[in-house]
């Protein structure tokens, strides 16, 4: 059976191995290559659907850094077994498209290594029990994002959708990090299970509110909640698989996995509720209320996404409430609103996915996604028809598609908050009802908008940049399949109910110990008594279809007073200010004169070293275990000294290096004198070739000149220059009168013994402190590749700025 | 302007192949007396520096047809490698160990993993010392 760290090492092994299959196999669609990836997964997971079920967990740690608490631990649950699903089937169904939309002609290996690498850290994130490594991978999704939405980087308005949604979602991770360590400072360990059992002893810490605060801002700015949604929309500048697969089905949804998995810990916290359920019903409608006035069909269901998310992060906000109560009869009513999240989220992604497929053809078939030039496709393409009119139906909660379900129990928890009188806001609790009530309202009026503007109406060939026609089979199969879904859990929604968000609430309410309480049976029919919930779909309907057909009257309303108040212009403005101050601040000091930086150098220097001596009285000298100096030691320092003055002073460049060559070679003799053979062949050896290395450096440069600069700066440097060398003297001298520490040598003292080799120095080097030698080897190299880039690829003269 | 340098070129010939020997002796000698593989290193990449100078970049390429940059990530590979390997053997990562071989010509002979690892130093040292001359000095 596929083990879960498999589940998330495979992906990234693919990765590495597609560049060379598509080098070395380029006949065949690399696409089928990667398919084979999430389907082998999808099947091992799905094996692990009935045990699941039936309540058990599977968890696995391996040590990795156990001194910090950091191991990569795998714990798999009904929770975690969701996302896992969602991912790899989803990531089926996008890879299959995607083999048909993108053409031959793409960089087909870049994208499907980033795909891949996607997929392995949105299962890292979903299977990882320890933070630190959940936020690794957390990260990982959005670099990989940020690749894929910038996968046609010759787009100006990609390159900034990419930089918007790394920089925005990237915030937010860091955000989060500094939750999870506040959380670490609070119960000691890093696992998040550990922390469900630790946390009730510290609700009353001071941090713990900060800490919920922190997570939540990682979850909102990766679900793209008000007001880190604007990510979202220019996110959709990336091809439109990655758009269906990454920004509408799975990564987006980290943060509400972020939500639920962190209910068990923050859930009891009113902050929590009033955060979580506010936020996402703010999100949810202001972005239904956006997507109304997109005229670009991706753009519409970039804001319906948003929406989509703000109602399932809305419902986790009053399912949380369950926690708060504790456990009763009556707290068990709030967990039907996790529960109706938890189903909406699966419906989400299969509706979601299939209207974004459906655009996905539609642009690629016609070459437009705007509605205003689109119309009367119904004829032309029947089957894309039939998809679109399934996915937006079930995204507008009519029956008979899963949609509807889940809106009515989305209605249903919201009319619970009427009488809801735990955390004392009972009037403010109608408020949650009208609220979702209208912005299901305005979801109705898009959804309509997909459906009908787009194939309905007029057919207008002349404004289409292609002729229209039916899409090939192969692009169909990936909506079809969720199409089909979209029906069949209308009709058999308890499978899914029973088999995936069973454990699933177990996971999120592990001190309700009653599961089956916490799994209602899903119907699609309550009867007619007391049925508020259809009557409040009944009135979307009447009011949405009303709405719609008046549309044109009142759409000039977006354009009035604070509809055009932008959460984007500030975003730019402020990325425009930072860009402009941070260059005015870094012009100001840096001044391209080599002294100044030598100042703020030794100027720090002086400051921080010499101030923390003065501060911690560190000036001891003891001389009385020290050497007599000898009289060759003392004729060495002289001529040194004498070499060092003469650099200053020489009239030429080749002149003082051969003087800085001298010194450098004094200080060879000194370690002869001292008997460090190794050290004075290395230092010799090392004179050499930077005497070359100068040398070589120098000859370019042109005849040394005088500089000319003030008698008061003058003043200035002397003293500098001066109190550097006093002070790094006397920390020289400092050094021999304090001894705060054991000496470690006897580490070393069975060196023979232990490696082998009777060379001291290279038994430290090689075998007790190999890591120290391996990292110096490591970054010796990137500083040679450093030195290469930097001149290799240096902007020739007269080239052209290839950022534009 | 054309130097006249038959000396520096005669002797060149003759002093590179001992300084080249003497890299490789430090190298091995460094277990059990001064050396190692990053003095080793340095002093065989002095020994090609020696040559860039006295002969032209292109001249000493023609001869020495070899990447240096990839000298040098086949160093870090080496030395990265022999700690990931002493993980695949179950030890810590970066374990050495050693043992006593007879081998057929030298007798019983120590052999030990560190020099692997040294291989990976020296190699990278060779690798970044002559890139980074190469490119300053291609730079004009």
């Amino acid at each position: 059976m596929l083990t879960i760290l498999m589940a998330i090492l495979i992906p990234f092994i693919a990765a590495i191995l597609i560049p060379f299959i598509y080098k070395f196999i380029p006949r065949i669609n690399i696409g089928w290559f990667v398919l084979v990836v999430p389907i082998l997964l999808f099947i091992g997971l799905v094996r692990y659907v009935p045990s699941v079920a039936a309540g058990e967990t599977y968890i696995k740690t391996i040590s990795w850094i156990p001194s910090a608490g950091i191991n990569f631990t795998t714990y798999l649950d009904g929770l975690s077994l969701i996302f896992g699903l969602l991912i790899t089937g989803v990531g089926s169904l996008v890879i299959l498209y995607s083999i048909y939309y993108l053409s031959d002609r793409e960089s087909l290996g870049h994208f499907y290594v980033y795909l891949l690498l996607f997929m392995g850290a949105m299962l890292g994130v979903v299977f990882s029990d320890n933070m630190m490594v959940l936020y690794v991978f957390w990260e990982l999704t959005s670099i990989s994002s940020f690749l894929l939405i910038a996968f046609w980087y010759h787009r100006k308005q990609s390159r900034y959708g990419a930089q918007k949604s790394l920089l925005i979602t990237v915030t937010g991770g860091l955000a989060m990090l500094i939750g999870f360590v506040m959380l670490y400072a609070m119960t000691g360990t890093f696992s998040i299970r550990e922390n469900i059992a630790a946390i009730g002893d510290f609700t009353n810490h001071p941090l713990f509110v900060a800490a919920l605060v922190l997570v939540l801002l990682g979850a909102f700015t990766k679900s793209a909640q008000f007001p880190f949604h604007i990510w979202l929309p220019d996110a959709m500048e990336a091809p439109t698989p990655v758009s269906a697969y990454l920004h509408s089905a799975t990564m987006v949804k980290a943060g509400i996995y972020l939500v639920a998995r962190f209910t068990t810990i923050f859930g009891g916290e009113e902050v929590w509720f009033y955060a979580v359920s506010g936020i996402g019903l703010l999100t949810l409608f202001w972005g239904s209320l956006n997507a109304i006035r997109q005229t670009d069909l991706k753009a519409l269901l970039a804001y319906s996404t948003i929406s989509q998310l703000g109602l399932v992060m809305s419902l986790f906000g009053l399912g949380s409430v369950a926690l708060n109560a504790g456990v009763s009869s009556d707290s068990i009513l709030y967990t039907q609103a996790t529960f109706a999240a938890l189903f909406h989220l699966i419906n989400h992604s299969t509706f979601k996915g299939a209207l974004f497929m459906v655009v996905g053809i539609v642009d690629h078939n016609v070459g437009t996604r705007d509605v205003r030039r689109l119309g009367g496709l119904m004829s032309l393409m029947p089957v894309t028809f039939s998809i679109a009119l399934i996915g937006s139906f079930s995204m507008a909660g009519l029956p008979p598609f899963n949609g509807f379900l889940s809106k009515e129990m989305f209605f249903e928890a919201m009319l619970m908050m009427r009488d809801f009188d735990v955390l004392s806001i009972r009037s403010l609790g109608t408020i949650f009802p009208i609220v979702a009530w209208i912005a299901s309202i305005f979801t109705f009026v898009y959804s309509m908008i997909i459906v009908f503007q787009t194939f309905f109406g007029e057919h207008q060939p002349d404004r289409l940049d292609r002729k229209a026609h039916e899409a090939s089979k192969g692009m169909l199969i990936a909506p079809s399949v969720l199409a089909v879904l979209v029906v069949g859990i209308f009709f058999f929604p308890n499978i899914i109910g029973n088999y995936l968000l069973r454990p699933a609430m177990a996971a999120i309410y592990p001190t309700f110990l009653d599961v089956d309480q916490l799994t209602p049976h899903i119907s699609a029919w309550h009867g007619l008594k007391n049925n508020m919930p259809l009557l409040m779909t009944i009135g979307v309907v009447i009011i949405g279809f009303l709405l719609y057909i008046s549309l044109h009257r009142w759409r000039s309303l977006y354009s009035v007073g604070p509809m055009l108040w932008n959460l984007d212009t500030l975003y730019n403005w402020s990325l425009k200010q930072m860009e402009s101050s941070s260059t005015a601040i870094t012009n100001y000091y840096m001044s391209g004169h080599l002294r100044d930086y030598l100042t703020y150098i030794f100027g720090f220097f002086l400051f921080a070293v010499g101030g923390s001596l003065v501060l911690l009285g560190g000036f001891s000298f003891d001389v009385s275990n020290d050497a007599p100096i000898l009289i060759n030691e003392v004729i060495l320092v002289l001529v040194m000294a004498i070499a060092a003055v003469c650099i200053v002073f020489v009239p030429s460049r080749v002149t003082a290096i051969l003087l800085n060559g001298v010194l450098g070679y004094s200080i060879a003799l000194f370690f002869v004198i001292f008997r460090a053979p190794d050290l004075a062949l290395t230092q010799i050896v090392v004179e050499t070739v930077t005497t070359a290395l100068f040398l070589l450096c120098f000859y370019f440069l042109p005849e040394l000149k005088r500089e000319k600069s003030v008698r008061s700066s003058k003043i200035l440097n002397g003293i500098i220059a001066i109190s550097a060398g006093v002070l790094v003297t006397v920390i020289a001298l400092s050094v021999q009168g304090n001894k705060l520490f054991d000496s470690i040598s006897i580490y070393f003292e069975n060196a023979y013994e232990l490696t082998g080799g009777k060379n001291i120095v290279n038994t430290i080097l090689g075998d007790f402190r190999a890591f120290d030698t391996m990292l110096e080897v490591v970054v010796l190299f990137i500083a040679g590749i450093g030195v290469y880039t930097l001149i290799k690829l240096k902007a020739r003269k007269g080239e052209r700025d290839v950022e534009d | 302007m054309k130097t006249n340098d038959v000396i520096l070129r005669t002797v060149t010939k003759a002093v590179v192949f001992i300084i080249l020997t003497f890299g490789v002796e430090l190298f091995f000698a460094g277990h059990n007396s001064p050396g190692g593989g990053f003095i080793g290193g340095l002093v065989l990449s002095s020994a090609l520096v020696l040559l860039f100078l006295v002969h032209d970049i292109e001249t000493v390429q023609q001869g020495i047809p070899v990447d240096f940059k990839k000298v040098a990530a086949v160093g870090v590979i080496f030395a990265v490698g022999t700690g990931v390997g002493a993980v695949l053997f179950g030890a810590a990562f970066l374990t050495q160990t050693f043992g006593v071989f007879h081998l057929p010509v030298f007798g019983d002979t120590e052999l030990a993993t560190v020099v692997l690892f040294e291989v990976g130093v020296a190699l990278t040292v060779v690798g970044t010392v002559v890139t980074i001359i190469l490119s300053i000095s291609e730079d004009v």
